[in-house]
C-alpha cells in the first residue's frame, strides 16, 4: 500500500448532495477550478474530461463513483506538453456530514519518482478548495472575470 | 480561523508543520525522532493542529499518517492577499531569497 503523496482537508458549510454536484458539474466546475469544466457520465469506468477554453487540459477514467460519499478518477494532464508523457496519478474525494457542514477530504497520489505533475499541482489543490468552499457557502465564483465565467453568463 | 492564529503561535507546533513541510505524510514516531520533544508533546501539539485543520490524518492499515494541510492557511492569505497582490509579494520573496542567497 503506498501513501497519499498529498492529503488535503476542508470543511464546508453545505450538503453532501450539494458538494458532489459541484465535483461533478462542469458548469459548477468552472466557476471555481480554475475556469475547468469537467464533462463524464460518472460511472465506473468512464472517461473524465477537463475542457478549458475549448480544449480539453486533463482526462482520466472514473475508478469508483459511490454518491455522495466517494469518487475517485484517474488524472492524466494533457494541457501541458511537458507533463504529457507521465502516467496518469489518481484523485480521491471523501465526502463525509458533520452536523451543519461537509468533510471534504482530498488525497492525490500514485504519482511516478520525480513527477513533474506532482510538483505542478502541489500549490494548485488549496487555490480549488477554498474556491470551492467560498462558492458553495456565499454563492460567488472567485472567477468572475475569467473567460469561462463570461461565456457562461453569455449562454444564461 | 481563531483556531488556527492559536494553533500557529507555538514554535513546538510551527516545527512539525516544517517537518512534515520537508516530508509530508509521517507517523508519530517518525516526528518523533527527530524533535526534542515528548511523545506526549508531539501527540498534544498534533491534536491541536489536527483540530485547526492544519493537519489532516489518513489511517493506512495500522499507522497513522499526518499531512501538512495547507487550506486553511491559503483562506486566510486569500482574506487579505487578492490574486494581484500575490504576483507582486511573490516576485519581492523571490528577490529577498536570492539578494540572501548571495550573501551566504
Amino acid at each position: 500500500m503506498t501513501k497519499p503523496s498529498f492529503v488535503y482537508v476542508t470543511y464546508i458549510r453545505t450538503s453532501p448532495e450539494k458538494l458532489w454536484r459541484a465535483l461533478t458539474d462542469g458548469s459548477l466546475t468552472r466557476q471555481y477550478w480554475a475556469g475547468r469544466h469537467v464533462e463524464s457520465d460518472w460511472t465506473v469506468g468512464a472517461p473524465v474530461t477537463f475542457w478549458f477554453d475549448g480544449k480539453m487540459s486533463d482526462s482520466g477514467k472514473v475508478l469508483e463513483c459511490d454518491p455522495p460519499r466517494r469518487l475517485s478518477y484517474s488524472f492524466h494532464v494533457e494541457f501541458v506538453e511537458a507533463l504529457r508523457s507521465e502516467p496518469p496519478s489518481r484523485v480521491a474525494f471523501e465526502i463525509e456530514k458533520l452536523d451543519a457542514q461537509v468533510k471534504l477530504t482530498v488525497t492525490h497520489d500514485e504519482f511516478e519518482p520525480g513527477s513533474q505533475v506532482f510538483a505542478a499541482i502541489s500549490g494548485g489543490w488549496p487555490v480549488i478548495l477554498s474556491a470551492l468552499k467560498s462558492l458553495l457557502e456565499t454563492g460567488r465564483s472567485i472567477f468572475p472575470n475569467s473567460a469561462a465565467a463570461h461565456r457562461a453568463k453569455a449562454e444564461a | 480561523m481563531d483556531a488556527v492564529f492559536k494553533a500557529l503561535a507555538d514554535r513546538s507546533r510551527r516545527q512539525l508543520l516544517d517537518r512534515l513541510h520537508q516530508e509530508n505524510g509521517q507517523t508519530l514516531g517518525e516526528l518523533c525522532r527527530r524533535l526534542e520533544m515528548t511523545r506526549q508533546a508531539v501527540s498534544k501539539h498534533l491534536a491541536i493542529l489536527e483540530a485547526a485543520n492544519l493537519v489532516a490524518t489518513v489511517r493506512r492499515g495500522r499507522e497513522k499518517l499526518h499531512y501538512l494541510n495547507p487550506v486553511p492557511i491559503h483562506e486566510i492569505s486569500e482574506r487579505w492577499i487578492g490574486k494581484y497582490e500575490r504576483h507582486r509579494l511573490q516576485a519581492l520573496a523571490a528577490l529577498r531569497k536570492g539578494l540572501e542567497e548571495e550573501e551566504r
